[in-house]
């Protein structure tokens, strides 16, 4: 059975055969049902062998790694896949992003937004998983999100490169005269041993790109890789260094314009009065338009540089209607308390009998407590910005996004024409962490090219506009009880969360005739699938529409259900005077790949040893995105205020493609994580937004940077993500080593609001 | 007027109140230095005058004076300077978009302490926001990049 393990899912259902010297899998699925993209756009002389691989007569080899760049090197690990198959080193390849298409669907982004933990292989959770995946297909949905782009890559693009691989060799198998067994490849040649003679990739590139592709693909056993599971130089490394021109901000297209918007900053509503008289007058000004979108109302400024157009915007006067929500956050506060308290909710976890379980419960057995988190803004470090031009018909966005034919679609809708008529042009991205799945930038930026006589325009927002117009990660709030049993175990434990849909957001703003179907697993992700086992355990959501945009934010639901969870685990390891690891290893026993991630973070941090005055210790483990992730925060008190000295990671990610980039990730996520924990919070006055910038959105800074130790263990025999998931643990491992060091249980986040970081 | 930015003479016909980064980036085309907040909170625009970091969204051009070097004007004929090395070696970058302003205050604290400890980094460092949480690699490259340089001497 361990075999099947390996083998995925898909390449099972479609029949899969370990043969000598690797493993064969069925590969015409690959091909269908959508054309190769690349075949329209090959320069002179180049190749294309499927939608992923171009090689040109020089022998150059181009890899189209379509998924969003955005500091998680996605776009090395797919390359290296590709790589590792063709038999060339990774420097070998050019890398590009490559066209909107629906050949470039992600079915593992919706495959795991079913109902099913991450460790349930049942039938039905199975076939759940492969039917979501469906979707993705069928939508052709090209979009980078859920920590999924290598787990979807894995197959796909080995399979790529190893067809590739078998055409070419079949090629020169012809060439040469002789029976393709008896020819290896290497470094980008094809060489006859017996006879000494070669052919480079090149040569017969074209030839044979006419093959028909193999039906089936060998792929090398993990023992031959060459290229994966080491840390590679990141393919981009150096054009970051140099200070290239690969964001979205630095697009530059001949007889470029320059804007900015100007959005309501009342959510869904429109100016009721304005004069733009003043803006339009001020110098460098082209035009002042208005914009009307699914997204927002209010303006946009033209001009003959960016600095202009802020002006501009900063100029016009308006007001705007008022808002339709609660407008200000002790209203958003109490319609989320408000939710709680009403019977029902969607029971997304329920084991045993909780409402008997607390029916009789002693008081002195009972733990109660209610928790809290505000709503946050991404705070990407480029803001939002995308460039359009509309002439002839002919619509080019060059947008720094992740979803590039969701992009295309919607910015095809405000142009008035047809996707086939859209190109999407997708640059770097100046961090996205969700944020850039959105299309508002994309689509202002197209709103402004319709006014702009064929001319094309580079949107840039301000900062303050990015800030005030985000799309949330949502306010949300938890109740949770739990009744312990004499050995300080808990028998039962009830959890009810109460947040926006992010789902139903999206919906509003993209599609808004369509309704959501079914309850949004966003709200109780990182709650209701945790590996614990405990006899009586109940997981509930409930929706609350608070009226604010709320989207995803690195790790989503997970980003505050981690903190809610792993808190009170922390407050019924305390009661019941068990050591919070100690806990773990009890309620965690059923999971051992959990528990060897517990075990190795213990052991990592010396967890339980003796600590110097004035320094403590938080715990906190979340699984998501299908990797098990354990992590350990050391606080001090300084004179300055609390330090956060050091971190430990430990990682169970089912197969590490490129550790250098893993231990990256998960640094990055932590850092992700504790800056939201110490200091973030977006809240609202008048029906707006009250933080504008990074002096009152900040997050955390170098002299703030802890240590980090990161351990990356592979034992589970599924692979998960890497993106998102070292965030959900962080904020609670924080929160529950400032309880440690203060004595100070804080239920409300960000920390700030009860003690000072140095 | 007329500005020298990474050795060369440029002229520039603009309001003096423009702040220098939108001077550089949409009138002179040098588009290494970036734009991340306006106010001078993060440091993704910073150039060095006359070899001191500035942030430069928040500098009138009217007010320049000096040479200016970019993130663009630290190679030379191709070869990376110690620090961008040091950054290529420890692989710093994620999304890399504050590192143009990351590696223009090392270069800076690197000229001025030639091995400096973690509180000097921190000093200097800390107007530098990084989202993607690179902290710690960089803190690894400016004591690589010094170690580079006292090597050298």
């Amino acid at each position: 059975m361990a075999s099947i393990g390996k083998i995925t899912r898909r390449a099972f259902l479609i029949g899969a055969t370990a043969i000598t010297g690797g493993i064969a899998v069925g590969y015409y699925l690959y091909r269908r049902p959508y054309p190769n993209p690349l075949e329209d756009e090959l320069a002179e002389g180049e190749a294309t062998f499927n939608p992923y691989v171009k090689i040109a007569g020089d022998g150059a080899i181009t890899v189209i790694a379509p998924r969003a760049e955005m500091g998680q090197g996605i776009s090395t690990t797919l390359a290296a896949l590709v790589a590792e198959e063709l038999d060339v080193p990774l420097e070998a390849v050019t890398v590009e992003h490559g066209p909107a298409s629906y050949a470039y669907y992600n079915s593992e982004m919706l495959a795991e937004g079913g109902p099913f933990p991450f460790w349930d292989e049942s039938i039905m959770a199975e076939t759940v998983r492969g039917a979501m995946g469906g979707v993705g297909k069928v939508l052709g949905l090209q979009g980078t999100g859920g920590s999924s782009s290598t787990r979807d890559g894995f197959d796909r693009m080995r399979q790529a490169g190893a067809a590739a691989r078998q055409m070419l060799v079949a090629a020169a198998a012809t060439s040469l005269g002789v029976a393709a067994r008896d020819l290896a490849t290497g470094d980008g040649r094809i060489t006859h041993a017996a006879s000494g003679r070669s052919v480079g990739y090149g040569d017969v590139a074209a030839a044979a790109a006419e093959l028909d592709p193999p039906s089936e693909v060998v792929l090398k056993q993990r023992a031959d890789w060459r290229i994966l599971g080491k840390s590679q130089n990141r393919v981009d490394m150096r054009d970051k260094v140099t200070g290239a021109p690969i964001f979205g901000v630095d697009v530059v297209q001949p007889d470029m314009l320059f804007g900015t918007v100007r959005m309501s900053p009342r959510f869904w509503q429109k100016a009721t009065r304005a004069d733009l008289s003043k803006a339009q007058a001020m110098p460098g000004v082209v035009k002042v338009v208005p914009i009307d979108t699914t997204y927002g109302s209010g303006f946009g400024v033209i001009a003959d540089n960016t600095w202009a157009a802020f002006r501009a915007a900063e100029a016009i006067e308006v007001e705007w209607g008022t808002a339709g929500y609660p407008a200000d956050s002790a209203g958003m506060t109490a319609r989320l308390k408000e939710a709680l308290a009403s019977p029902g909710g969607n029971s997304a976890r329920d084991e045993g009998d909780v409402d008997t379980a607390f029916a009789d419960a002693p008081g002195e057995r009972l733990v109660e407590a209610e928790y809290e988190v505000p709503f946050l803004a991404h705070m990407c470090m480029e803001p939002m910005t995308a460039t359009a031009r509309l002439r002839d018909g002919v619509l080019d966005v060059w947008s720094p996004n992740q979803f590039p034919t969701m992009t295309r679609q919607l910015c095809a809708d405000v142009a008035g024409i047809e996707t086939d008529k859209v190109n999407v042009h997708t640059t770097s991205l100046g961090g996205g962490f969700g944020r850039r799945g959105e299309m508002d930038f994309s689509m202002y930026a197209t709103a402004l090219a319709r006014e702009a006589g064929g001319r094309p325009v580079k949107v840039t927002w301000t900062r303050e506009e990015d800030t005030r117009h985000d799309t949330y990660r949502p306010a949300a709030a938890g109740r949770f009880r739990a009744r312990l049993g004499s050995d300080g175990s808990p028998e039962a434990v009830e959890m009810r969360i109460a947040s926006p849909s992010v789902v139903a957001g999206i919906l509003r703003r993209t599609f808004p005739s369509i309704s959501p179907m079914g309850p949004d697993k966003s709200i109780v992700d990182g709650a209701c699938n945790q590996p614990y086992t405990i006899p009586h355990y109940r997981v509930t959501g409930i929706e609350a529409d608070l009226g604010v945009p709320v989207g995803f934010w690195r790790a989503v639901g997970n980003s505050f259900n981690g903190f809610f969870h792993e808190c009170f685990m922390d407050e019924i390891a305390e009661r019941g005077g068990t050591d919070p690891v100690e806990l773990r290893r009890r309620l965690m026993k059923d999971y051992p790949a959990a528990l060897a991630v517990v075990d190795k973070v213990a052991t990592m941090s010396d967890w339980g040893s003796p600590l110097a005055d004035g320094t403590a210790k938080g715990f906190a483990f979340t699984l998501s995105f299908g990797s098990w992730v354990g992590e350990v925060v050391q606080v001090s008190q300084s004179d300055a205020g609390l330090r956060i000295d050091k971190v430990w990671i430990a990682a169970d990610v089912g197969t590490a493609l490129d550790p250098g980039i893993l231990e990256a990730q998960l640094v990055s996520g932590a850092i992700y994580g504790l800056s939201a924990a110490m200091g973030q919070e977006i809240t609202f006055a008048d029906g707006m937004v009250e933080q504008s910038n990074f002096h009152d959105h900040d997050a955390m800074r170098m002299h703030q940077c802890p240590a980090f130790e990161v351990a990356i263990l592979e034992n589970f025999h599924k692979m998960g993500g890497a993106g998102e998931i070292g965030t959900p643990p962080a904020l609670p491992a924080l929160a529950n080593a400032v309880f440690a060091l203060t004595g100070k249980r804080i239920r409300t986040l960000p920390l700030s609001k009860e003690v000072s970081f140095a | 007027m007329r500005l020298t930015v990474d050795g060369k003479q440029i002229e520039i016909d603009a309001d003096p109140d423009m702040p220098l980064l939108w001077a550089l980036r949409d009138l002179a085309g040098i588009l290494g230095p970036k734009f991340g907040c306006g106010i001078a909170a993060c440091g993704a625009c910073t150039v060095l005058i006359d070899g001191s970091p500035v942030r430069s969204c928040v500098l009138p051009i009217g007010g320049v004076e000096g040479e200016i070097v970019t993130i663009e004007g630290l190679a030379r004929d191709g070869t990376l300077s110690v620090v961008q090395q040091a950054w290529l070696d420890e692989q710093v970058a994620q999304c890399g978009y504050c590192q143009a302003g990351q590696i223009m205050s090392a270069t800076a604290l690197l000229d001025e302490i030639e091995n400096p400890t973690d509180e000097d980094i921190d000093n200097a460092m800390s107007g530098n926001l990084c989202r993607c949480g690179t902290y710690p690699r960089i803190r690894a490259a400016i004591k690589r990049a010094a170690a580079t340089k006292l090597a050298r001497a």
